[in-house]
């Protein structure tokens, strides 16, 4: 068990509480710096999509699992980064500048949906991120000038400082880097008044109105944040795959990032990574696994959303704060080592929370 | 096609939103929490009819009403095995968890019947009406037909019957009903075990029409517009704003040149941001009034 013993105020706030977390962090990202120089092209592709979900990921923690509010409609902001991302670059935008106003376009849409849709509570805004879901799914179809439509749209691959991306290991590292500034910019919003302001909305909004938080300005905010990020992911995803085609932004993608979110670990920015390695590594996952299964079973085409279902369903009973969750337990009982209590992390019980007045 | 026989097709297609969405309604005002896999419920529904009609060639009414037993004891179980689990949780965790069983049944579905598009034979299949120059199948009279007599029953279950009417009291207060000795656990898996049966049923009625593969689970989705038109507290709000849905789909359908293209296919889902953005709480709601920040 380590004590930190504060001697300065800031200690409170740092984002490295000690020397160690320095240390581990820093070796983590020391080896993602020198990974390419060892593994092949094909992994380093996987990688560089297990960041891209991870960035996605980062928007929808900030907005499910740290304000609370359900998105069922999140690949629709991926959509709208990829397409403002390619319609950009074809027009001669640089890579970089695209980028930027991608952010901005994604985060103003954020903000534009999310304004008159956040006013709704619980149930009601799922069921509204629904139907914005599908919606955005058919303009992405219909809008011809803008999409390319049915016919897809290829994304141009920029070259910039003499760098290309038809060099895996370029792609490689700007997915690098946007995860990096990502999640540093994530821990700085969620360590600011903003980020507890929506910390306080989502644990009790009652509480949070009394205090002076702004719900409908708040919300919006995270909405539009939230959106920001993915935009971003999408902008990076455009390029991973390549041609765009309407259908990739469609409910289930969403569903796949409530999934990463879910088994990563709700309200933990850890969670996010753990959440995209898995969903990432999933499909491979399956393929292995079809190799030890019966024929008759393997080769069924329901196999994948059956064991998508159940992961969901397993996480949400069993593990509700996911794999971060685990981890900590993990780490709790090497650090307390006889003294570890299982009952430390025992779901208390609760009663249904009523929204009737 | 004249006005009078869109508005018929529209409220057959309509009635079968509106029975979807009344399952909603039930689970909703009893438990507070909204069944995403109510669609995958009525797919199903649709696919155990076909088993028993299709392949063991029960007559059509028994294997009708055996259709409905099945799954609404498969709500029944559902509810008091895994949904029970994540009460008092936040509203997220039971919208992942349907999401995730609506999952598990699809795969479970395309698995288990393979992923072909069946049709049974049922009494109605290719038979029509004509009334005043308009053409009624006798399959979208069914549909109409059945969901009135459901109606009918289900007004007569919850006002005279002693476990509806303790049902709505479940519903009206949970610690009330449960210090007047309702056994609040049971009556909640009773109504999700009706809700099962209806959804059951409007697979059954639905499938001369779409026929039976997984992809009718997708009802589920325009189903959650007809509850939310309704006002997602009233029965007969539920089938009204159904049959407002499938109205509006029909229209938008035959008049998409004057609007734009695939109108038809999200028309629902526009009805339904319309309404949540401007009246959220709906043509019938009763006092349970949608918060607004």
């Amino acid at each position: 068990m380590r004590f930190i013993f504060k001697t300065k105020y800031d200690q409170d706030i740092n984002i490295a509480k000690h020397n160690g977390d320095k240390i581990s962090y820093g070796l983590l990202i020391l080896s993602m710096v020198l990974i390419p120089f060892f593994i092949d092209d094909f992994y380093l592709g996987e990688l560089s999509y297990v960041f891209i979900l991870a960035i996605a990921g980062i928007g929808l923690m900030i907005l499910s699992g740290y304000t609370g509010l359900a998105s069922l409609g999140h690949a629709a902001f991926l959509g709208v980064g990829a397409y403002t991302h390619a319609f950009l670059l074809a027009n001669g935008i640089p890579f970089y500048f695209s980028i930027i106003i991608t952010i901005c376009v994604s985060f103003l849409v954020g903000a534009i949906i999310g304004f008159p849709v956040l006013r709704l509570t619980g149930m009601y805004l799922a069921i509204a991120t629904l139907a914005y879901g599908f919606i955005a799914e058919h303009i992405f179809i219909r809008w011809e000038s803008f999409t390319g439509g049915n016919r897809g749209l290829p994304v141009p691959s920029p070259e910039f400082w003499g760098l290309s991306f038809y060099d895996s290991s370029t792609f490689y590292y700007v997915c690098l880097i946007s995860l990096i500034l990502s999640m540093i910019a994530a821990i700085n919003i969620l360590r600011s008044s903003t980020g507890r302001a929506f910390v306080a909305i989502r644990d009790s909004e009652i509480a949070a109105q009394s205090l002076g938080v702004n719900l409908g300005l708040y919300k919006s905010l995270s909405f539009a944040i939230s959106a920001g990020f993915t935009g971003l992911a999408g902008a990076l995803l455009a390029h991973y795959i390549g041609y765009l085609a309407p259908d990739i932004f469609n409910i289930f993608f969403s569903l796949t990032l409530l999934l990463l979110i879910v088994v990563g670990g709700m309200g933990s920015l850890h969670g996010t990574i753990f959440g995209a390695i898995f969903v990432g590594f999933l499909p491979q996952l399956i393929a292995i696994g079809r190799d030890y299964l019966p024929n008759s079973i393997s080769s069924q085409p329901g196999l994948e959303p059956l064991l998508f279902g159940l992961i969901l369903v397993f996480f949400i009973l069993y593990e509700p704060l996911g794999i971060y969750g685990r981890w900590i337990k993990i780490k709790m009982f090497f650090e307390l080592f006889p003294t570890y209590k299982k009952a430390t992390f025992k779901k208390q019980k609760t009663f249904t929370k009523s929204d009737r007045v | 096609m004249s006005l009078i026989q869109l508005i018929i097709d529209g409220i057959s297609s309509g009635c079968i939103y509106g029975l979807v969405a009344l399952g909603f309604v039930l689970i909703y005002k009893a438990t507070e929490t909204i069944n995403f896999a109510q669609g995958d419920i009525l797919m199903l529904g649709a696919f155990v009819a076909f088993s028993l009609i299709g392949v063991f060639e029960l007559p059509y009414i028994i294997g009708f009403m055996l259709t409905v037993l099945i799954i609404g004891s498969f709500g029944f179980v559902l509810d008091a095995v895994v949904i029970r689990q994540v009460i008092g949780q936040p509203p997220f965790a039971t919208v992942m968890l349907t999401i995730g069983l609506g999952f598990v049944f699809r795969g479970f579905a395309s698995i288990f019947w393979g992923t072909d598009i069946y049709s049974f034979s049922t009494p109605f299949s290719g038979k029509v009406t004509e009334f005043h120059g308009i053409i009624i199948s006798y399959v979208n009279l069914s549909i109409i037909i059945g969901t009135l007599i459901l109606m009918g029953c289900l007004y007569a279950f919850f006002s005279f019957s002693k476990i509806g009417v303790a049902m709505r009291a479940a519903s009206e207060n949970q610690l009330a009903a449960y210090y007047m000795g309702i056994p609040v656990k049971l009556i909640f898996s009773l109504i999700w075990s009706i809700s099962a049966g209806v959804a059951a049923i409007a697979g059954v009625l639905l499938a001369p029409i779409t026929l039976v593969d997984t992809s009718i689970s997708l009802i589920g989705l325009k189903a959650f517009a007809a509850a939310v038109l309704g006002g997602f507290g009233s029965i007969p709000g539920a089938i009204v704003g159904g049959i407002i849905i499938g109205i509006v789909e029909q229209i938008c359908g035959t008049y998409e040149n004057y609007l734009f293209e695939g109108v038809r296919e999200i028309s629902a889902y526009l009805v339904l941001l319309l309404v949540l953005v401007i009246y959220p709480r709906g043509l019938f709601s009763d006092k349970a009034e949608v918060k607004k920040v």
